[in-house]
Parts: C-alpha cells; structure tokens; sequence
C-alpha cells in the first residue's frame, strides 16, 4: 500500500524511563512468574500440614534467630536500595557506584546468614514431607538472594566502565533495585510460614 | 551524501523511499550461512524455525500414534510388547502436547503479533531466541532417550506413585521431568515477550479496542502460561527431588502425598488445555471475516469471552480428579464451573455464526477448516459438558471415552484452526501460497479421517476399553470397532502427509504472493509477503479496528525513526499513544551459547545434584557476555 505520512516521532526520547521501559514491564513478568512459584510452594506447606497429624513433623519448630536477623537484614536493606534506585533516576553515577556497593555487600549478608539458617531448621530435606518443603522453600528463595547479588555485582562491574554513564544502565539499576524489593518482598510469607505456622 | 549517512542519528525523514529501504535493510539484515543461523534475532526467522520444529514433532508424534493403532488393530497383536507400548504412548502424549500444541501456538504468536502491531520485532528477542534452542533441547532430550530405549513410561502426566523411586527405578521418569523444565522455561520466555510487545509496541493509534482478536488471545494465553506453568516446573522439580536426593513429597510414609501430586499437575494441565485452545480462537476471529467479507461480529463480547475463559480456566483441574475420593462439595463446584466454561465458549461459537450469517462466504481452504473446526469442536464440547458430571465421569474416567474426547477437543479445537492458520499466513512464512487444490484434498482427508478414526472410540470407552491398554483379548467384543479405528487413522495420516507435501511443494514453487493475497483488513498485509527483515519501513498508523478496509488505498504512516541502528516505537499501554523510541538488540550469539549451558546443566542434574551448582557457572558466563553492553548505537541513549 501507498504510505501516507501522517505523525512525526522525532521528537520523542531515545529510551523512557520507568513505565514506558520495556526491561521494566520484563522485571514484572519476571516477577510474576517467580511470585507464583512462591505462591505455589508456600501452597504446598499448607497442604502438607492440612493433612499432617502434627506440625512440624517430627521435628521442632526451627530456631528463630538467624531466620529473624535475615529478615531484619532484609528490611534494613529496602532504605539504601531505594536510595540507590532515586540515585539511578538522577543519573548520579558517583552516588549509584557508592550505592550498588553497599548493596553487594546488604546482599552478601544475608547469604551468610542464611548457611547458618540452613543449620538452625532442626530437621533435614530427606526425613519427611515437611523437611523436604522446608529445605525447598529456603532454597528457592536462596537461589532468588543469589542471582540478584551476582546480577548486582556484574552491573557494579559496568559502572565502573565507560559503559556506565547511559540512561539505560541507569534504568537497569532501577530495575536491578525493583527486584532487590521483591526478593525482600517474597521472603516474608516464606519466613511467616517456616517459623510463623510452625509454631502455632 | 555517504558521510551524512553514516551519521549515528540519521532519521528517515532524510531519505527518498529507495534509500531508506536499502539502509533499513543494512541495519536488520540476519547475516547469510551458519553465522546467522546461530545469532540472528529475528522474530519471523525463529518463529518459522519453531513451526517447523514443532510439524515435525507432529510428525514424529503422529508415527508413534499410528504404531499404537496397529498393535490395536487385532485383538493379542504381538508387534509392540507392553514396555515399549506404555514409553510409545508416553512419548506421543509428551510430544503432542509439550512439543507440538504449546510450541507451535507460542510460535504464530512470535510470528504474527509484531507484525499484526506494526513493530519491528518482538520485545526480547535474543530471549526468543534462546526460547528456540532450548525447546530444541528439550525434544531431543525426550526423544534421544527413545531412541535410546530409555524413554519414559509414566504417562504423560507421570502420576505418582508410578514416576515415583519406588516404582520407576533408572532415569525414564526424570527424562520426563527434565523435558518439563526445558518446555516451560521456553514458553515461559515467549509469554513474557508477548505480554511486554502487546502492552508497549503496538502501532500508535491501536487502541485496547482496535487490538486484532489473534493478539488478544496470545496476550491472554500468555498470562495463563506465566499463571500455570509454574505450578509443572513445581511439580516436575519436586517429582526429581524425590527421586535424586530423598525428599518426601509424594510420598504418604512419610507426610508426602501422591494427590499433591495430581493437584499440581491439573493445575498448570487444565489451563494448558486452554493455552493451546485459547491462540486457536484467536485464529479463526482474526481469519474468519477475510472469507465472509465482514468485519467480526462482536467485537467486544469475543475479548471477554477470552478473558473469561483464561480465568475460569484456573477453576477446573480437579474435574480430572473426580475418580480420586475428594470431598463431594469440592466436586460439585469444580461440576458447576465445568460447565461455566461453556458459556464463553458459546458466545465465542454464536459470534462467528453470526459473522457468518451477515457475510458473503469465500468457500476457500481457511475457511473449509474453520467448518470443519465448528463440527468436531462442538462435538468435543458436548462431550465435554457430559465428563464434567460426576457420575458419568465416574463410568468413562481412563477409558476409550476420554481419549475420543480430548482428541475432539485438540485436534477439532486447535490443530484445524492450526492449519486454518498456516494456510492463510503461509505467504508471511514464504512469499508463496499453498495450493488450493491439494489443500481441499487435505480438509477432505483430515476431517473424514479424524472423525472416523475418533468417533467409535467413544463408543469403544462405553463398551469398557480401558486406555493405556498394549492389547486385549479375542473374546472381548472391541476388535471389530478397533481394526475399522485403525484402518481410518490411515486416512487421517493421509490427509496430514498431503498437508506438509503441500507445504513443502508450495514453500520452493507456490504461487508468488502479493502483499495481501486474501483482501484482508490487519496490519500484517499491509507489508509485502514475506516481510523485510525491519517489518515495515515507516511505523503505521491505526485508525480502526480493520485498517486496511478503513483507511481507503493509502496506509497512514509515522515518520522519525533513525535507520542506522535498530529503532522502533514504544507506546503507552491503554491508548497507544508515542512514548519513546527504543533500540531493539543486535543478532548474538550468546543465546544460543546459553541454551548450551543450561542444557548441560539440565541434563547432568539428571544424575547430580551438584551439577546445578558447577553447572550454574557456564550458564552466569553466558548471561553476563549476554547482557554486557558493547558501545553499539543500539546502547545509545
């Protein structure tokens, strides 16, 4: 068909921000399929113990403390990460290095802790149903504070390059930082659930 | 001249038409040979790979069907003894389903939704990309393991306790379980692209109401499979636990359950039902008023009939558990919303009905198979409203019956409009048509055989012929009904064969194709036949719901776009008003290079657990040559 020009996109931006970023609408799809994932396994613990005759099976309730200082951590790291993202928003790349720091080093912490919550569940994957969705509940989540801290560190190591100083790595730190809040935002049913209904 | 265009912004508006196709062709073009093979990121490129992949793991599903039927053929047939029979009928379920119907409706989509928006390519594309390899991997997981003897025997759905540790020794059911994982992760990777391309790429003017009804039904496909697919891949992972390294999940000894098991399993089994019946609907509302000369009747009650249908699809699993001693109330509301799901699918059938009443019909092939499509599927719905009542569940559930009617449903429901659809959209594949006369043959052969072949099976399941059955006794009074299955199912291998001859044929020496060979009213003929490699030289614009009907001999277009790096045109989400402009990603191959090492990982934790840590690493590597950025204008901003 003949073409028949009739608007004129010149003027707009190379690249929007936020919600006319397609990498941002990508995080939430992402994170709806992940969402579900929890959902499902937080499913799971509650099937499981509907049919059990006792909860926990066979085991104690888990120790509370590294669980709850995780939490705490994870908490504590929703202020410095939202600073981080309203840095990225104002292309300061000086304060967003600074920033994407402190959060490798908020996203190691609880990855310390969480070996010592591993220790602190009172029972094992391999003794019964509730040890097994316990052990896959934490690991799943574990593997969420894994690839966002390993994703952290690589976008660390971009903004050091001269590849930093762009609006879309600026968006990726957004992004990067949206998702920060939602591995928080999903470890507190998790954390509800293992030491929360346990001991009810 | 030749330095001016060379500049890194250069706009189309500084170009003559000639020129402007010639450089937009230079920046989208996927390099010849294996070079391109291996990196493009083009989405008619991987859409076409990935419809042919999925033909021909209909094909070799469909040898192992008619395998099936010659062992069936005669009472105490000696030709397949029952080990290999229960892996042949295990492998076509696995295939059809997993890789055939799911793949080949995600991949019209990746094919037809940009174009039918006017975009340059998909959101994501070099995730699309990886989505190919790693189906690819996962099929030839399955069917290397079948060849190699070693395929699995549980079933398509791999009840528990049979995948179990304790009843599946060696690694058949994990086989099963992987393949799970490869499939999802793929079609989990289209529906994201889909979601973010129909929400931010559409032509600016298409509006929520001027969305083609296809796009509409892969949107909300694709929010069913974000929705339902996890729930297998938790499912398939915990099934693997269990079996490598000891958890109790599906096991009762030790507060596991095998019910958790089928509770899982329908609820990702019953949406998938929609998510392959679902993109088919979509298809004949977008075919249907190119041969009735009309536009569609009911626009709006079509788009929430699909809203409908993809939510209620969550409200159904466990009808196919009714056998499983649930409690009564819990069955009757699965019952009723059984049956709720007919009414979407009702207004859906009265809508075309009433196209067709109000149009000229156009007795050509797409249209032959969208009839043919309204026999059979209303067939399998009927059988389906029957199923969907306890007690008659009860009588028929895992026998012959059941067969009959979800091959009514599938086959009637989503592999006619499939056809329908690879007919109608073939020039888009090749610049070429299908011959109509071989096409004819093809109806002809498919719909006679199909129901010959699957309507005595019907009354082979009330007569008490279990499924799942490598043979039966001479006494029992099944032998005649199955020998006439068998011989018909020929017919329906006939009219199949004659399908793909016609593609293949036409594909190398079909009638050349103009830009709209069909007078049709959407976007994606408003390009020649095939697209160029950018979709369309300047972005059009949209006015009403049928386009090119509306807007007369010249399609409105917009201008400003930069032709020396891949640009295209962000819109907001409701309206579709500009936004932005936005780079799409160079050709890579680093997708392919992940899809290497996931599937190394994959398979390994097959037999280790500790292959996903040590495998973990490859798969990081990748990503990060993945994503690092190289100064391209693409990364501009």
């Amino acid at each position: 068909m003949k073409p028949r020009i009739v608007a004129d996109l010149s003027h707009l931006p190379l690249h929007g921000a936020g919600s006319a970023s397609l990498t941002w609408w990508g995080t939430l799809a992402f994170m709806l399929i992940e969402g579900t994932g929890f959902a499902l396994g937080v499913g799971v613990y509650l099937y499981l113990a509907s049919l059990a005759p006792e909860w926990p099976l066979g085991a104690a309730a888990p120790d509370p403390l590294w669980g709850t200082l995780i939490t705490a951590a994870l908490v504590i790291s929703v202020v410095p990460n939202m600073l981080v993202s309203r840095w990225a928003a104002a292309h300061d790349l000086r304060k967003v290095r600074i920033g994407l720091i402190v959060m490798t080093v908020l996203g190691i912490v609880p990855l310390v802790l969480r070996v010592y919550e591993f220790g602190a569940l009172n029972v094992s994957w391999d003794s019964n149903a509730y040890g097994s969705i316990v052990w896959v509940l934490l690991g799943l989540h574990t593997t969420h504070l894994i690839t966002d801290v390993a994703d952290t560190v690589v976008l660390l190591a971009v903004m050091f390059t001269r590849h930093g100083d762009n609006k879309r790595r600026y968006g990726d730190v957004q992004d990067n930082a949206l998702y920060w809040n939602f591995v928080t935002l999903t470890w507190l049913p998790v954390y509800a659930c293992l030491y929360g209904l346990a001991r009810l | 001249m030749s330095e001016a265009l060379e500049q890194r912004d250069l706009r189309d508006t500084a170009l003559d038409e000639v020129l402007l196709e010639s450089r937009l062709a230079r920046t989208w073009h996927t390099p010849p040979g294996w070079v391109g093979f291996f990196t493009t990121v083009d989405h008619k490129r991987i859409a076409v790979r990935y419809i042919v992949t999925a033909f021909a793991f209909l094909l070799l599903g469909g040898v192992l069907a008619l395998l099936m039927r010659l062992q069936l053929s005669r009472p105490e047939a000696g030709l397949i003894g029952p080990d290999l029979y229960n892996q042949i009928f295990t492998v076509h379920g696995s295939t059809m389903m997993f890789l055939f119907a799911v793949p080949v409706m995600e991949a019209v989509g990746v094919l037809l939704v940009p174009l039918m928006l006017g975009t340059r390519n998909i959101a994501f594309p070099r995730l699309n990309a990886f989505s190919y390899w790693i189906y690819l991997a996962g099929g030839l997981v399955l069917w290397v393991a079948f060849v190699l003897d070693v395929g699995p025997d549980v079933g398509w759905f791999a009840y528990v306790p049979l995948s179990g540790p304790q009843y599946s020794a060696g690694k058949r059911a994990d086989i099963w379980a992987q393949m799970i994982t490869f499939t999802e992760i793929a079609a989990l990777a289209i529906a994201v692209e889909i979601v973010v391309t129909v929400l931010k790429q559409r032509a600016p003017g298409m509006s929520l109401d001027r969305i083609p009804l296809f796009v509409w039904a892969m949107f909300v496909t694709s929010f069913v499979v974000i929705l339902a697919m996890p729930a297998v891949v938790v499912a398939s992972t915990a099934l693997i636990l269990d079996r490598l390294v000891g958890t109790h999940f599906f096991n009762p000894a030790e507060g596991g359950d095998a019910l958790l098991w089928q509770h899982l399993f329908w609820f990702f089994g019953h949406p998938e039902v929609y998510i392959i019946f679902l993109p088919a609907v979509g298809m004949i509302s977008s075919i249907l008023p190119t041969f009735v000369r009309r536009p569609i009747f009911g626009y709006l009650p079509l788009v929430l009939a699909l809203i409908g249908t993809g939510i209620l699809a969550f409200g159904l699993w466990v009808h196919h558990m009714f056998t499983t001693g649930l409690p009564r109330v819990g069955e009757s509301f699965f019952t009723a919303s059984s049956m709720a799901i007919a009414v979407p699918s009702g207004v859906q059938i009265f809508c075309w009905l009433a196209t067709i009443w109000l149009g000229r019909p156009v007795w050509r092939v797409p249209f032959l198979y969208i009839l043919a499509f309204f026999f059979t599927f209303v067939l399998g719905g009927l059988t389906g409203v029957m199923v969907a009542s306890v007690p008659l569940d009860t009588q028929v559930h895992d026998t012959y019956f059941v067969v009959a009617h979800f091959h009514y449903v599938l086959v009637g429901g989503a592999v006619f409009p499939l056809l329908a659809a690879v007919t109608y959209w073939f020039s888009k594949m090749t610049g070429r048509m299908m011959s109509e006369r071989l096409g004819r043959w093809s109806v002809a052969l498919l719909f006679i055989g199909f129901n010959f072949t699957f309507f005595p099976m019907h009354i082979l399941g009330l007569q008490g012929m279990p499924r799942r059955i490598y043979t039966y006794q001479a006494d029992l009074p099944w032998g005649g009904m199955n020998l006439f299955v068998s011989l018909c199912s020929l017919a329906l291998a006939a009219g199949f064969l004659l399908f793909v001859w016609n593609a293949l044929r036409s594909a190398r020496a079909g009638e050349a194709a103009g830009d709209n060979p069909w007078g049709a009213a959407t976007l994606e003929w408003a390009t020649s036949s095939p697209p160029p490699p950018y979709n369309f030289t300047r972005i059009p614009v949209v006015r009403s719901a049928n386009p090119l009907w509306d807007d007369g001999g010249a399609l409105p277009v917009a201008s400003g776009l930069s032709v020396n790096r891949r640009e295209l045109l962000i819109t907001t989400t409701a309206e579709a008003r500009p936004e932005a402009r936005e780079t799409s990603p160079r050709d890579s191959a680093w997708p392919f290079w992940a899809a290497i090492a996931t599937t190394i990982m994959l398979v390994c934790s097959i037999f280790t657990p500790w292959a996903v840590v040590w495998g973990s690493i490859p798969v990081a590597v990748t990503l990060v040559g993945w994503f690092w950025p190289r100064g391209t204008p693409e990364d501009d901003s």
